[in-house]
């Protein structure tokens, strides 16, 4: 059994914050087929460095100055970052805001107040398609992350936070210690997502089992980790409703958040959100600085303490077993897959993309290693999820404009470039065969 | 109602949209006193048997159809001109000409607008529906008369048909209906904003309704004789400055530098056609193209289900009821932006006219893309199967409402 409760606080929040973004693909005509040079600068209103500029400017640089003055004054504060490996590529590429940014996160980090998360690399539905290129992804992203921040994460959260039991074994096996999820009501009954629990044990395939073991990141697994699960109500205060003023809580005050949580029994509130939430999806003039400013502070008189995922695991019981037998996310109102999965273009997309896996392994040996290293490169960021959501119609069609965002006119545009540069990727890896 | 068109006498949309308004207000507890230039005892609404119009006597007095001959013929020509060779073709082709008729197209449209207002009088009504501009006239004569409200309903102006040299007096006619009518009904926004920028029509006064497609009576199998292994992309439309052919050719020409195997049929007949045909030879690609001459009726929506694209790249379009019926025989469609329709239709492919290259790539990704074409075609359909004359006629209805109670 775990260790009591080591402090005072009668509870404390658990912030995660998901950074992220996907290379968006440049058109790729028909008549460039073949001979595509590069893929990834974005379509031409969505210049990805030109959106990372933005965000950088609107959210990352703000909100990490505002972060760390926070950590600095209430060395009781503590949260946690997942930063995807194609954000951390972009921080390298692009230049001075790049850096900045990077910067920016590695002081965050030094403080000794934040801890970094495992995901994979590529931000990628991997998991769906192969086993083993999930686990390589994962590994990637360890190397990264070491590399930059010399931290070495522990606990997985997977793109867009989805998950079954049979993800958590896979991932208990690799030697993870914790693990995130969605904390929706459908799967959870009673059980309340406040508590900590072990995701019930499930088997896995023998192969998938060993390759779990080979791509390990301890010498043996735990018996068991700790499944943190996200209340949804309270980050979506944050996250979706914050500046909604048709809201009935709407404005929403830090002083009547705090009440909220304190209102709210369990041993840890997880708070899991996308970070642009700061700036980006909640715009500066909405208040979501000053109301995130103040939050700290108000917490701590509630007697509400902070912790970071391992720590939230360090410190409380395991309050149970609990079973999500099918793939769940934290997208939409059906958290299923179907943003990512649910009609033809996406399916006949992803089914192509993962067929290449043979192929571009089979070539990689043969080529010298810069060009190889471009190769894979290029193939994994085709995994990146945000390009099969952009070919998500369940909200098209409907007619509901407003929940479609996407940097493409329609879910076809995004169908046609995404099929187009594959083509153009397949002629490649021929060519390369053949040579 | 003062319509011009009614199938089976059309050569274009104005006569389908305006049997599916009718049949719409019918379905919606209306009656219709409908006034045009020609009436055939073809003309039927609802299935056969069901539901036979034309006469008072054999429609129970639910819709009227009174005509009144004209020398006037076709909504979509508005040139002098175009008038007077029509004149003569037709009185050549042994018609009567009666000392009846004006010297010259205006003076003929106000010759019959004062014919058919005469039926104001004689019929009771609590409102007056006139469509464009041929029937426009007649519609503020016809209130002047019985001094009910006046509802016109514009399917197209003179900036659609034709571009940049408008007939002024054609202009007139549609400026003057609209600002004698008391509520003006646009086929889409994108026509609404016409109306508000060209004719200064109070944007207040202007409601938008989309067209509809009739429920389908049948469906139509692949029949065409090609080889198997070509694909079908087809223009089907008047062949017209509005309609966009030659933005067509060239797209043909430049997919068919890319993709090999397709035919590109071109359906229909206008004033272009002789220039069409030529350019199909001067860019080369005269094999690929096919003409098929004006279509009716059955040979419509066969020509929609060979085909494994349809394409409209008009110019302007007010609405643009085509790719509904292509829809409608499971054939995806791209369209202009610069169109009605597309803001009835997200599932399809949409490019600005002029953008030839974005238009060759879309044909292509269609062509070569099954999960692309299959998408189009479901989901095109299932955003049909919920436009519906007897809905729309409800808007319809919605715009009487408003003046009528005023």
């Amino acid at each position: 059994m775990k260790k009591k409760d080591q402090n005072q606080h009668q509870k404390s929040i658990c912030f995660y914050f998901q950074v992220h973004q996907p290379y968006r693909l440049s058109k790729c005509s028909a008549f460039e087929m073949g001979n595509k040079e590069e893929y990834f600068d974005g379509p031409e209103a969505y210049r990805n460095n030109a959106v990372f500029e933005k965000v950088a400017r609107k959210c990352y640089i703000p909100t990490n100055k505002l972060m760390l003055e926070l950590l600095q004054a209430h060395p009781e504060f503590k949260i946690s970052y997942s930063l995807s490996g194609v954000f951390l590529e972009q921080c390298l590429e692009y230049g001075e805001v790049g850096k900045k940014v990077l910067e920016s996160f590695k002081a965050l980090v030094k403080t000794g107040q934040v801890e970094i998360l495992s995901e994979t690399y590529y931000h990628s539905l991997s998991w769906l398609f192969s086993k083993k290129e999930f686990a390589e992804q994962i590994l990637k992203h360890q190397a990264l992350i070491k590399k930059i921040f010399n931290v070495k994460p522990t606990v997985f959260r997977n793109t867009e936070l989805i998950y079954s039991s049979e993800i958590a074994e896979f991932i208990r096996e690799m030697g993870f210690k914790g693990i995130l999820a969605e904390g929706w009501d459908y799967y959870l009954d009673w059980k309340s997502p406040n508590l900590l629990y072990h995701p019930e044990k499930v088997e896995l395939h023998p192969e998938d089992k060993k390759i779990a073991k080979n791509y390990s990141i301890r010498k043996k697994p735990l018996k068991n980790i700790a499944l943190l699960l996200k209340n949804y109500k309270l980050s979506d205060d944050i996250a979706f409703r914050f500046s909604n003023k048709g809201w009935a809580e709407w404005p929403l005050s830090t002083d009547k958040y705090a009440a909220w949580l304190d209102s709210t029994e369990g041993d840890t509130i997880n708070l899991f959100m996308d970070y642009e939430t700061f700036g980006e999806h909640q715009w500066e003039d909405t208040g979501i600085f000053n109301f995130m400013r103040h939050l700290p502070e108000a917490m701590l008189k509630q007697n509400i303490g902070f912790k970071t995922p391992s720590q939230t695991i360090q410190d409380n019981e395991i309050k149970g077993d609990l079973h999500i037998p099918h793939l769940m996310s934290w997208a939409d109102m059906e958290r299923d897959l179907s943003a990512w999965r649910s009609n033809e273009m996406q399916e006949s997309a992803l089914q192509r993309v993962f067929e290449l896996e043979q192929e571009v392994e089979q070539i990689l040996p043969k080529i010298h290693n810069k060009e190889s290293n471009k190769l894979q490169n290029d193939w994994r960021k085709l995994q990146t999820s945000d390009h099969f959501y952009y070919m998500c119609t369940k909200y098209w069609s409907d007619g509901d404009v407003h929940a479609y965002f996407s940097c493409y006119d329609s879910p076809y545009e995004a169908y046609i470039t995404y099929m187009n540069t594959l083509n153009d990727f397949e002629m490649k890896l021929k060519q390369l065969a053949a040579v | 109602m003062y319509g011009w068109e009614f199938p089976p006498i059309q050569s274009g949309g104005l006569g389908v949209a305006c049997q599916g308004i009718v049949e719409g207000l019918l379905s919606n507890q209306h009656k219709v006193f409908l006034v045009l230039p020609k009436t055939n005892p073809a003309m039927q609404m609802y299935d056969p048997g069901d539901f036979k119009v034309l006469s008072a006597s054999q429609s129970g007095g639910v819709v009227s159809v009174k005509n009144i001959p004209t020398t006037l013929y076709s909504p979509y020509s508005t040139t002098e001109s175009s008038y007077q060779e029509h004149v003569v073709t037709q009185f050549k082709n042994g018609e009567e000409p009666g000392k009846i008729y004006g010297k010259n197209m205006m003076e003929e449209v106000h010759r019959y607008a004062s014919q058919a207002a005469v039926h104001a009088e004689k019929v009771k009504h609590d409102v007056i529906h006139a469509h464009d501009w041929l029937t426009a006239e007649a519609g503020v004569q016809a209130k002047k008369i019985s001094g009910q409200p006046l509802v016109m309903q514009v399917h197209a102006t003179e900036f659609d048909r034709s571009g940049e040299n408008p007939n002024q007096a054609v202009y007139d006619l549609e400026r003057r209906g609209m600002h004698h009518a008391d509520r003006v009904i646009a086929v889409s926004q994108y026509t609404k904003d016409m109306l508000v920028k060209h004719y200064g029509v109070k944007e207040w006064k202007i409601d938008v309704v989309h067209n509809a497609v009739r429920p389908n009576f049948k469906q139509y199998e692949k029949t065409h004789h090609l080889d198997k292994k070509d694909k079908i992309v087809l223009f089907l439309g008047r062949m017209t400055m509005q309609k966009g052919p030659d933005y067509f050719l060239k797209m043909a020409k430049k997919v068919l530098s890319h993709m090999k195997d397709i035919k590109f049929i071109m359906a229909g007949d206008g004033d272009m056609m002789e220039q069409v045909i030529k350019m199909s030879i001067e860019l080369g690609i005269e094999k690929n193209v096919l003409f098929s001459g004006f279509l009716k009726g059955d040979e419509i929506a066969q020509a929609y289900a060979n085909a494994d694209l349809y394409v409209m790249p008009s110019i302007s379009e007010p609405f643009g009821i085509t790719p509904l019926e292509a829809i409608k025989q499971g054939t995806p469609v791209l369209i202009s932006k610069q169109s009605g329709v597309s803001e009835a239709i997200k599932s399809a492919l949409k490019v600005n006219f002029w953008d030839v290259d974005d238009m060759t790539e879309k044909v292509i990704a269609a062509l070569r893309y099954p999960a692309l074409s299959n998408i189009l075609r479901d989901h095109s359909r299932r955003e049909l199967g919920q436009l519906s004359w007897h809905e729309q006629a409800g808007e319809i209805g919605k715009s009487y409402k408003k003046v009528i109670t005023k």
